[in-house]
C-alpha cells in the first residue's frame, strides 16, 4: 500500500511538470511559432495602450527574449524558490510559491488562488452532499422499485436535470428566489464572517449545480443497485433471515458504491479547479471566475496558474480514490 | 397421502388442506408462475413431496426443470427481490406445522436462517465479497439471536473449527476470497448451520469445486445431518452425489415431478423414461467402457410452451405405446407403484417393466 | 504426404513443456515470481486416438491445451507436430498448422459472436485460411452442420437461437471445417445437462470414426474422460503424474494422487455406499503453483510420502506396459524406493483412510463391478 503511494505520487508529480509543460508550450510557444514577436507578446501581459518602457520591463521580466525552455524552467524555479519582477521605479516580490505575476493586475497568481479557493471549495463541498443525498436516496429507490411512478418520475427529472444548462436553472432560481422573492442573497460572505449568510448565499449555487449532478449519480447509482441486487450474494443475505432494509442498505449499496466513489473523485477534482459556469452565474468570486477573467483578459500568468491548480486537483482526488478503493473493497490489492 | 386430484387446479385459486401434516416437511401441489414479457414460465407445476428430520432428500433434474426455483419457494426467496415482484404461487408448503405459502414474508423470514438454511452453489459469489467470512457467519447468527458481538463470534469461530476450517481463530477474520473454494464452502456451510437449522437445502453445493474437494464436502455435510438430525435437501444435477448422500430421490422434468422414491428403487428400479435416459445418459466410472452412451434425444423443453400431455412425451422413445395418443393428450398423474415409490406416466406397469429389464438395464 | 509412412510416429510430441507466468511486484515492478502453470511435462499424442487429460483446477490442463494448440507461447520445452517443431513458430509460421489443429471449448456461448449468424461463424476458417471448399461455401458449411446433427436450414439462424447443447455442436463444426488431424477440446461437455452432454460424447465418437481424428479432451470429469479415453494423463500442480492406457488407470491406478482422486468421484450405484472400502479422503487444498512443494509435488497430501518424497522428484517412468507413473511409493506395484520406510509426519493426517489402504500392499485395487 504504502510502495503504491508513492509510485502513484511520483507519478503523479511527472504528470503535473507534463501538464505545465503542454500549458506553457500552448501559451508561450505557440504564439511564438504562429510569428509573435517578443515584444507583440510583451504588450499582451500589460493593458491597453502600452508604452515602450513597460513592454520592455515585461519582456525582461519574463525573459521573453529567451529561449523558451529556459522560460519554464524560470517558471518552475519561481514555483519552488519564488522570483522578483524589476517593474521600473519598484520591484514586486513574487513569493514562494510563485505561480507567476499578473501584469496587467499587478497582483501576483498565487495568493489570488488560495484566496479564491475557498469559495470554490465551499461552492463544490456543500453542492456535492445535497447530489450525493439526493442522488443516491433517488437511485436506491428506483432500483427497488423499477418501472414504479417513482422510478419514472425520479429519471424524468434527472434527464431533465442533464439537460438542461446551468446558465438556465441557475439564472431562473436567481431571478425567481432571489431578485423576486427575496429570499437568498447575492453577495458571497465567507463562512468564518458569518455561516448564515455564507449558506444563505451558496444555496441556490448548491442547488443548481447539484441539480446537475444528482441527476447523472441518481441513474449511476440506479443501474449499479439493480445490478448488486441481483447478485448472489445478495441471494444469501436474504437467506440469513435479514431484514430487506439491511439487505438494501448493508449488502446491496456498499457493493454498488464503489463505482461511484471513483465518479465521485474525478468529479470533486474537477470542480475545485473551478466551477466555471456556475461562479460566473452566480457572481461567485472563486477559482472559476478568476480564470474566466483571466481568459477574457488574455491575461497569461493566472491561465497558467489555474490550469496546473486544476490538473493538481484532479491528480489528488485519482489518487485518493484508489486509495478508498482499496479500503472498501478488500479485494482489490493496490500493487 | 398427497392430493394429486388437485393438481389441475388453477394458480390463484390454491386447495388448502384443513390440517397440518404430520411430516416435518410437506409440499403439497406447489406452484411457482413467473409472468414475463413472452409469456407465463410455469418454473413449478404442481409439485409434492415430504421429508422426515434426519433423513435427505435429492432433487434431480436439468437446468429449467424447476429444481432450484422449489428450493427458493421453500425458503421464501423467490418473492424476494425484482423477479419476485409478481410471481404467482400456489399451492402449500408446510414446516413443522406451519404453513408458508400463506404465511406472511415477515414471518417466513423469521424463519429463514434459523429454522431453515441454504448452501448456494457458487460459494464466492454467494458471499459478500467486502465483509469478512467471521461478519457475516456473526451477522447470521445475531439476526435470530439477541447476543453481543463477542459471543456470535465465538460461535463462528466454534462452527468454523467444526466445518474443518484449520485456525478458524484466524480464519475468521479473513474475507471470502483469501479462501479456496473448498473453505468457502464450508465456511458458507458453517453460515448455514450457526443457528442450528432443522431444514438445510443444498443447491447445487458441490458442482463449483473440485472432485476431491466435493467429496470432502459431502462428507461433512453427511456427518452434519448426524449431528445435528436436520433434514437435507439436495439439489443437484449429478446422479452420483445423490446416490452417494439421499435417502429418497425426486426427479424433475418440466417443473413436476416425474418419478420420487426411495434411492434404491429409483437406482435399481427406476420407471420413467426419463428417469432411464438419466442413466442411460451417464458415463459410469464403475463400469468398463461401453461402446455407447444412451442419451435422450431432443432438448428439455421450454417452461412457457410446456408441451401438452406428458410434458416428456416428444423426447420419450415410448410415447406411442399407450393407446389413442394419451400421452399428448393429458397429463399422467404421480401414481404410487409401490413403497413409497411413485411415478407419473401413462405407460401400464407391464410394460415399464418389461422395458427397463429388457431393454434399458442390460444396456447400463 | 505418406500418411502410411507416419503412421507409427506420433502426431504430437511434447517434450519438457514449461510455461511460467510472471508476477510482478513492488516499486519497479521487478518479476517477483512465477505461476508455474505448466512446469515440464512429457508426451505423446498417438495418431487416431483420444488422449485425456484430467486434475483439478489450478493443474495446468487447461494451459496445457492451450500451449499444444499454441494459442500460448511456451516459456520452455519443445513441441513437435507432425514431425515438424512448432514450439516458437510466428503467427504467419502457425498458419498452416492452424488448419490441422483445432479447438473446442467449455463455454460454447461465449466462443461464438453473438452478431453473427451461424453460417458466418462456420465459414470463418474458410475464410480466414483463404480456402474455397468443393461446391461453395454454403454447401460445405451445410454438410457440416448436418455432419454434427444441426439442421441445414438453420444456416442464417444467430447463437442465441440456439440451446447449450446445439451451440456446442456449432462450436465443433466449426472446428471441423478446415479437415484438422488434430481437436483439442477443452471441457467440451462440463457446460452440458446431463442428457445433452451424452448427446454431445456420442457425437465426438462418431465423428472421430468416421473423420479419423485424433483428440485431446481436457476435462475435470473423470467419469466423461473415462468414457472417451484410449490413454489418460493426470495432472497435478503442472506435472504429469501419470500416463496410462484408460482401463488400466481405472483398474489399478499407481500414482496415489490418482487412485485418491478416483476414489473421490461419486459412483451413481447407492449399494457401494456401504462397501466404500477403497475411500481416500485428501485433507486440505492443493498448494500453490507459486511456489510448489519440493520433490514429489504430491508428497505435502500423500499419506505415503517419506523422506525420497520431499527431496528428490521422482521422474515419469514406464513402470508396467502402457502405464508411465512418477511416484516413489507407486500403489500396485513394487516400491521403487524401498530403503525409506520411515513416513513423513504429515503423511500420518495426509488422508483418511480405510486400513487396507494404508499400507501398500501389492493388490489392493478395488473390487470393479
Amino acid at each position: 500500500m504504502i510502495s503504491y503511494i508513492i509510485r502513484r505520487t511520483i507519478a503523479a508529480v511527472i504528470l503535473l511538470l507534463v501538464v505545465t509543460a503542454v500549458t506553457f508550450g500552448i501559451f508561450f510557444l505557440l504564439p511564438r511559432l504562429a510569428g509573435q514577436t517578443p515584444d507583440q507578446l510583451a504588450a499582451q501581459y500589460i493593458g491597453k495602450n502600452p508604452s515602450p518602457e513597460d513592454i520592455a520591463a515585461v519582456k525582461a521580466n519574463l525573459g521573453l527574449d529567451k529561449a523558451v525552455y529556459e522560460q519554464y524552467w524560470d517558471f518552475i524555479k519561481g514555483i519552488v524558490s519564488g522570483a522578483t519582477y524589476n517593474l521600473g521605479p519598484t520591484t514586486a516580490k513574487c513569493e514562494v510559491p510563485c505561480f507567476g505575476y499578473s501584469f496587467k493586475n499587478h497582483t501576483e497568481v498565487w495568493p489570488q488562488l488560495v484566496d479564491r479557493l475557498p469559495v470554490t471549495a465551499s461552492l463544490a463541498a456543500g453542492a456535492a452532499v445535497l447530489w450525493l443525498l439526493s442522488g443516491v436516496a433517488a437511485g436506491v429507490i428506483s432500483a427497488l422499485k423499477p418501472g414504479s411512478v417513482f422510478d419514472r418520475t425520479a429519471m424524468g427529472v434527472a434527464l431533465a436535470g442533464v439537460s438542461l444548462p446551468m446558465f438556465f436553472t441557475g439564472q431562473l432560481a436567481l431571478l425567481v428566489f432571489s431578485y423576486q422573492l427575496d429570499i437568498f442573497g447575492r453577495t458571497y460572505v465567507p463562512f468564518t464572517e458569518n455561516p448564515s449568510q455564507w449558506a444563505n448565499t451558496l444555496f441556490l449555487p448548491w442547488c443548481s449545480l447539484a441539480l446537475l449532478y444528482s441527476a447523472i449519480y441518481a441513474r449511476l447509482t440506479r443501474s449499479g443497485m439493480l445490478e448488486t441486487m441481483s447478485e448472489d450474494f445478495i441471494r444469501t443475505a436474504r437467506a440469513k433471515g435479514l431484514k430487506e432494509r439491511k439487505v438494501v442498505l448493508k449488502h446491496g449499496l456498499r457493493a454498488a458504491l464503489t463505482p461511484i466513489v471513483t465518479v465521485f473523485g474525478m468529479d470533486i477534482g474537477l470542480l475545485l479547479g473551478g466551477a466555471v459556469i456556475t461562479e460566473s452565474v452566480f457572481s461567485l468570486p472563486g477559482i472559476g471566475q478568476y480564470a474566466v477573467q483571466a481568459i477574457t483578459d488574455n491575461d497569461l500568468p493566472p491561465i497558467l496558474g489555474v490550469t496546473l491548480l486544476a490538473a493538481f486537483f484532479v491528480v489528488l482526488c485519482n489518487l485518493v480514490v484508489d486509495v478508498l478503493y482499496a479500503t472498501v473493497d478488500p479485494r482489490v490489492r493496490l500493487s | 397421502m398427497t392430493d394429486l386430484s388437485k393438481t389441475g387446479a388453477a394458480v390463484g385459486e390454491p386447495v388448502r388442506a384443513a390440517e397440518a401434516p404430520e411430516t416435518f416437511l410437506e409440499v403439497r401441489d406447489l406452484k411457482v408462475h413467473f409472468p414475463t414479457d413472452d409469456g407465463l414460465v410455469k418454473s413449478v407445476d404442481g409439485l409434492s413431496f415430504q421429508l422426515e428430520k434426519g433423513q435427505t432428500l435429492g432433487i434431480v433434474g436439468e437446468s429449467g426443470s424447476g429444481k432450484s426455483v422449489t428450493s427458493l419457494a421453500v425458503m421464501g426467496l423467490h418473492r424476494l427481490g425484482n423477479r419476485g415482484k409478481n410471481v404467482q404461487m400456489s399451492g402449500e408448503i408446510w414446516l413443522d406445522g406451519k404453513e408458508l405459502v400463506s404465511a406472511s414474508p415477515d414471518e417466513v423470514r423469521r424463519l429463514r436462517g434459523r429454522q431453515m438454511a441454504m448452501i448456494f452453489q457458487d460459494p464466492l459469489s454467494a458471499m459478500h465479497p467486502y465483509y469478512t467470512v467471521g461478519s457475516q457467519i456473526v451477522e447470521a447468527y445475531r439476526v435470530h439471536h439477541d447476543v453481543d458481538k463477542k459471543t456470535a463470534r465465538k460461535r463462528a469461530v466454534e462452527l468454523l473449527d467444526r466445518v474443518g476450517i484449520p485456525e478458524p481463530n484466524k480464519r475468521v477474520d479473513s474475507y471470502p476470497h483469501e479462501f479456496s473454494g473448498g473453505m468457502r464452502q464450508r465456511a458458507m456451510i458453517a453460515m448455514a448451520l450457526v443457528n442450528n437449522p432443522e431444514l438445510l437445502i443444498a443447491d447445487e453445493p458441490t458442482t463449483a469445486l473440485d472432485v476431491t474437494v466435493q467429496a470432502q464436502i459431502l462428507d461433512l455435510i453427511r456427518d452434519l445431518q448426524k449431528e445435528f438430525g436436520s433434514a437435507v435437501i439436495i439439489i443437484t444435477h449429478d446422479l452420483g452425489v445423490v446416490a452417494e448422500i439421499a435417502d429418497d430421490i425426486l426427479v424433475m422434468y418440466g417443473g413436476r415431478c416425474v418419478e420420487r422414491g426411495p434411492v434404491d428403487k429409483i437406482f435399481y428400479e427406476p420407471q420413467h423414461p426419463y428417469t432411464w435416459g438419466l442413466l442411460g445418459s451417464m458415463p459410469r466410472i464403475d463400469r468398463e467402457q461401453t461402446d455407447r452412451l444412451i442419451p435422450v434425444k431432443g432438448q428439455p423443453p421450454s417452461l412457457i410452451n410446456v408441451p401438452s400431455g406428458c410434458a416428456f412425451n416428444p423426447r420419450c422413445p415410448y410415447a406411442d405405446i399407450p393407446k389413442g395418443g394419451i400421452t399428448r393428450t393429458e397429463r399422467p398423474e404421480l401414481r404410487e407403484v409401490g413403497g413409497r415409490h411413485f411415478t407419473a406416466c401413462h405407460l401400464s406397469q407391464e410394460d415399464r417393466t418389461r422395458i427397463w429389464t429388457e431393454e434399458i438395464a442390460p444396456k447400463l | 504426404m505418406a500418411e502410411t509412412t507416419d503412421d507409427d510416429k506420433p502426431l504430437l510430441k511434447v517434450e519438457g513443456l514449461v510455461k511460467h507466468f510472471p508476477i510482478k511486484k513492488g516499486l519497479l515492478q521487478r518479476q517477483a515470481g512465477a505461476v508455474k502453470a505448466v512446469d515440464g511435462i512429457d508426451f505423446e499424442v498417438r495418431r487416431g486416438e483420444t488422449l485425456g487429460v484430467v486434475g483439478e483446477s489450478g493443474c495446468g490442463k487447461s494451459t496445457m491445451g492451450r500451449l499444444i494448440t499454441r494459442l500460448l507461447e511456451p516459456t520452455g520445452g519443445k513441441i513437435e507436430f507432425d514431425g515438424k517443431d512448432i514450439t516458437h513458430l510466428s503467427t504467419g509460421g502457425m498458419r498452416p498448422f492452424r488448419r490441422d489443429v483445432q479447438m473446442i471449448f467449455q463455454d460454447p456461448y461465449g466462443s461464438l459472436n453473438p452478431r453473427h449468424t451461424i453460417g458466418t461463424i462456420i465459414s470463418a476458417p474458410f475464410r480466414l485460411q483463404g480456402v474455397e471448399p468443393e461446391g461453395g461455401v454454403k454447401k460445405e458449411v451445410q454438410r457440416l452442420m448436418g455432419l454434427v446433427g444441426l439442421s441445414p436450414e438453420h444456416y442464417n439462424r444467430y447463437p442465441h437461437e440456439f440451446s447449450g447443447g446445439q451451440r456446442q455442436r456449432i462450436g465443433i463444426a466449426r472446428a471441423l471445417a478446415l479437415n484438422p488431424k488434430l481437436v483439442v477440446a477443452d471441457e467440451p461437455v462440463s457446460a452440458l445437462d446431463v442428457s445433452i452432454q451424452a448427446q454431445v460424447v456420442n457425437l465426438l465418437d462418431d465423428l472421430q470414426e468416421e473423420l479419423g481424428l485424433t483428440y485431446v479432451i481436457i476435462a475435470h470429469d473423470l467419469s466423461v474422460v473415462r468414457h472417451v479415453s484410449d490413454r489418460i494423463a493426470v495432472m497435478y500442480l503442472g506435472k504429469i503424474v501419470e500416463l496410462a492406457d484408460g482401463g488400466k488407470l481405472y483398474e489399478s491406478p499407481m500414482h496415489p494422487y490418482t487412485k485418491a482422486l478416483l476414489s473421490a468421484v461419486p459412483i451413481p450405484d447407492p449399494r457401494r455406499r456401504s462397501a466404500k472400502s477403497e475411500r481416500i479422503l485428501l485433507k486440505g487444498d492443493v498448494p500453490s503453483p507459486i511456489s510448489p512443494p519440493s520433490g514429489c509435488r504430491f508428497h505435502t497430501r500423500c499419506w505415503k510420502a517419506t523422506e525420497i518424497c520431499k527431496t528428490t522428484e521422482p521422474p515419469l517412468l514406464q513402470l508396467r506396459p502402457g502405464q508411465q507413473v512418477a511416484c516413489h511409493h507407486p500403489e500396485n506395484f513394487e516400491d521403487q524406493a524401498p530403503q525409506d520406510t520411515t513416513l513423513l509426519a504429515a503423511a500420518k493426517e495426509a488422508a483418511e483412510l480405510v486400513p487396507e489402504a494404508e499400507r501398500p500392499a501389492k493388490t489392493d485395487d478395488g473390487d470393479e463391478a
